[in-house]
């Protein structure tokens, strides 16, 4: 075990899988000698080479585009958007390419072998275009697999989990815990399930769902929560593609109640779509609606940042509305 | 040659000779007027400037290295979260703005505060800008240097990198319809040029013959990657040709060279709808923004190389030599320029954030519903935790 940021743990998880397997390859935007521009790639290229540690031009289709051949070849590509807000130029590549590629072809060809890394989120002074959480847009897409951890221990397993798991994977790295989460993990090999959400805390009077650096602010509101008495199990959903319907469903079947905190929009974040299955599954063991708390339905305003965000205070409000229904 | 006739692929003329075309097929060189030392190249011919534009622009640029420099403290000292610089690449900014009329439209990436500061954007717009007050144009939404202004005719600033260029070209057009004689500057970086939307920009106005100048600074770097990494080709310049564009390429520290060669884009542009692109040759003397550190990924000797072309000081000679202005006078100059850029950042520093309601405003031409009851649930958690959220909190009544 050693002490890892969230940053060098993603490094060590992309160490180990290029030392196991010659056919891993990353690359991206500033991603060789400098070790990108968060340094998550740092030494890579000085101990596996420029053929499979190397920058891009600055064209992210195109290196969505490269990755889908790459993978579709037979390699294991790890491509990194440097910002989630800059992967729309490659939103073509991705939904119409990496997520249709298996089965417009019978399973003829595939690009299972992709996994995209790319930063997400808040709370940096980012303003528009360095704090989006696009991953719902993603959601809405079949064939695509969509992880996102919450600390290091947990970043370095998924992450070796998607890389050589045989369908593309879309890895959203929390950017505002990158420095700030600090945390034991083995500097070996280790895995962590896809598709599995975890019970990060139990809890017996409601249930607060989240994913990647949000839980971090939802474990404050359940710090606030119990100062009142009330007792939150919260759930991290860690892959929010396939996502694990049936743990949540049994959490919310003992709690009764339900709460998602969320940093995106309000609107059609992939909150919306846990609440709609929560209240399928579980209807009747509901005593409250689902709440939620979210960004504001506006883009993320650097001078109102905080006001924009989601953060503890939000949560334990949504939590009260839940329990004071 | 230039037969051009693979527009239609049936009358293409034949050859019998199997010709590989080489790849360096075009090699441009780069137009000059005033030499690293500020001397006139024998035979150059000096652009038609008189002695109040030729001061305006080395006011410019002084006043921008100044901003540029006080800003990157500023951001040090942690009284601004992030700053771009613009050092060394003040001659094609300023040098191209001076040569556009004032109705020009101007779609910068976010380097080119030099054109902004031209048009007449004031210090204390600079500022209120980098410090996302209320007195912003912007209200305060957007990162440092993310500058915008309608009344300047300059297209407020997106960081997503050559997302302008197919824009520029599409404003052009309108231009052009509207059969006003203007035209539309679109700056970009070397790197940007990578992204698909240069090719669709710089295609469709090719196509449409619109009124557009697409000027690239080739300032060597995209954050730490270097133009050899960027493309394997003679620059940017020579992209031109392959959409049936013309194209100039120019030193870009040459502050006349980058005039002479703007006007002449212009000319072109305006008066005989042929959109150009121009490479402006440069050397990016800053990091990439605040956020990263140069000598990570680049030598002290390289940049010391370099220095000696920086475009100021050629300038300057030339102005000195030709006894427009004196070396006391500008030594007197930037420091005036100095007390005027602190003395703004002072001002700027203690205007409070934009109004809380501001949040919900120009998502739409006027918000909606579901805004609006946002808003009243934020003032409503604002005034329980008033000290959660001190910027407006004050403001919430």
């Amino acid at each position: 075990m050693a002490k890892m940021n969230l940053l060098q743990a993603i490094n060590s998880a992309l160490d180990v899988a290029m030392a196991k397997n010659d056919k891993v390859s990353v690359f991206g935007e500033d991603v060789g000698h400098f070790g990108g521009v968060f340094r998550a790639t740092s030494g890579l290229q000085e101990k596996y080479g420029r053929s499979r540690c190397f920058n891009t031009p600055l064209v992210e289709q195109g290196i969505i585009g490269f990755a889908n051949g790459l993978a579709a070849q037979g390699s294991f590509p790890v491509a990194e958007i440097q910002f989630g807000d800059y992967i729309f130029p490659a939103f073509d590549q991705i939904v119409n390419e990496t997520a249709k590629f298996r089965y417009r072809s019978g399973n003829e060809f595939n690009v299972g072998g992709l996994t995209i890394r790319t930063p997400y989120g808040g709370g940096i002074h980012g303003g528009h275009y360095h704090s989006q959480s696009p991953e719902a847009y993603f959601a809405h897409t079949p064939g695509l697999k969509i992880v996102i951890p919450r600390n290091p221990y947990q970043a370095k397993g998924l992450l070796l989990s998607a890389i050589f798991d045989p369908n593309p994977v879309l890895f959203m790295e929390p950017k505002r815990l990158y420095r700030a989460a600090v945390g034991e993990v083995p500097e070996d090999e280790y895995t962590i399930p896809l598709g599995k959400a975890e019970v990060v805390q139990e809890g017996s009077d409601v249930t607060v769902v989240g994913w990647g650096a949000q839980i971090e602010v939802i474990e404050r509101a359940a710090e606030l929560a119990a100062k009142d008495g009330v007792s939150v199990e919260i759930v991290d959903l860690r892959s929010i593609l396939p996502w694990d319907v049936d743990t949540v469903a049994k959490s919310v079947m003992k709690t009764g109640r339900a709460v998602v905190s969320q940093e995106a929009p309000h609107t059609m974040a992939f909150g919306s779509e846990v609440a709609a299955t929560i209240q399928e599954k579980c209807f009747l063991y509901l005593e409250s609606p689902v709440m939620r708390a979210s960004g504001l339905d506006t883009p993320y305003p650097l001078a109102h940042e905080k006001e924009y965000f989601s953060d503890h205070l939000k949560t334990y409000e949504a939590i009260k509305r839940s329990l004071n229904y | 040659m230039a037969k051009q006739m693979a527009k239609d692929p049936q009358k293409t003329a034949v050859t019998t000779k199997l010709e590989v075309i080489p790849a360096n097929a075009l090699d441009i060189p780069m137009f000059q007027v005033l030499k690293e030392d500020g001397s006139v190249h024998k035979g150059a011919k000096l652009p038609d400037i008189d002695k109040e534009l030729a001061l305006k622009m080395f006011s410019t640029m002084q006043f921008i290295r100044v901003l540029d420099e006080r800003m990157i403290a500023a951001q040090r000292q942690g009284r601004i979260s992030f700053y771009l610089s613009s050092l060394g690449e003040e001659a094609a900014a300023i040098g191209s703005a001076a040569a556009l009329e004032f109705e020009d439209m101007i779609m910068g990436q976010y380097r080119e505060q030099g054109a902004l500061a031209f048009r007449g954007f004031t210090i204390e717009q600079f500022m209120n800008q980098l410090f996302s007050n209320a007195k912003d144009l912007g209200k305060g939404r957007q990162m440092p240097v993310h500058y915008g202004c309608a009344a300047l005719n300059f297209m407020t600033i997106s960081s997503p990198l050559g997302t302008q260029i197919p824009q520029a070209t599409g404003y052009a057009f309108g231009q052009k319809q509207s059969g006003d004689k203007t035209c539309t500057l679109c700056y970009f970086g070397e790197g940007a040029a990578s992204e698909g939307d240069f090719h669709a920009g710089l295609n469709m106005a090719a196509v449409y013959k619109v009124p557009v100048i697409f000027f690239c600074r080739n300032n060597g770097y995209a954050i730490s990657t270097p133009a050899h990494e960027q493309f394997a080709g003679d620059g940017i310049a020579p992209r031109a040709t392959g959409y049936g564009m013309k194209a100039i390429r120019v030193d870009g520290n040459d502050i006349f060279a980058v005039y002479a060669a703007t006007q002449e884009a212009r000319r072109l542009a305006v008066e005989e709808n042929e959109p150009v692109l121009i490479e402006a040759m440069s050397y990016r003397m800053a990091g990439h923004s605040t956020s990263d550190d140069p000598t990570g990924y680049r030598t002290r000797e390289e940049e010391d190389a370099r220095r000696i072309r920086e475009p100021m000081v050629r300038f300057r000679n030339w102005l000195v030599k030709k006894g427009w202005i004196t070396e006391e006078e500008a030594d007197a100059q930037q420091q005036s320029h100095k007390e005027t850029v602190l003395a703004a950042l002072k001002k700027a520093e203690t205007v409070p954030v934009p109004a809380l309601e501001e949040i919900i405003v120009d998502v739409y031409d006027t918000p909606t519903q579901a805004l609006y009851d946002q808003l009243e649930e934020l003032k409503t958690h604002i005034k329980k935790y008033p000290d959660a959220y001190p910027k407006t909190s004050g403001g919430v009544k």
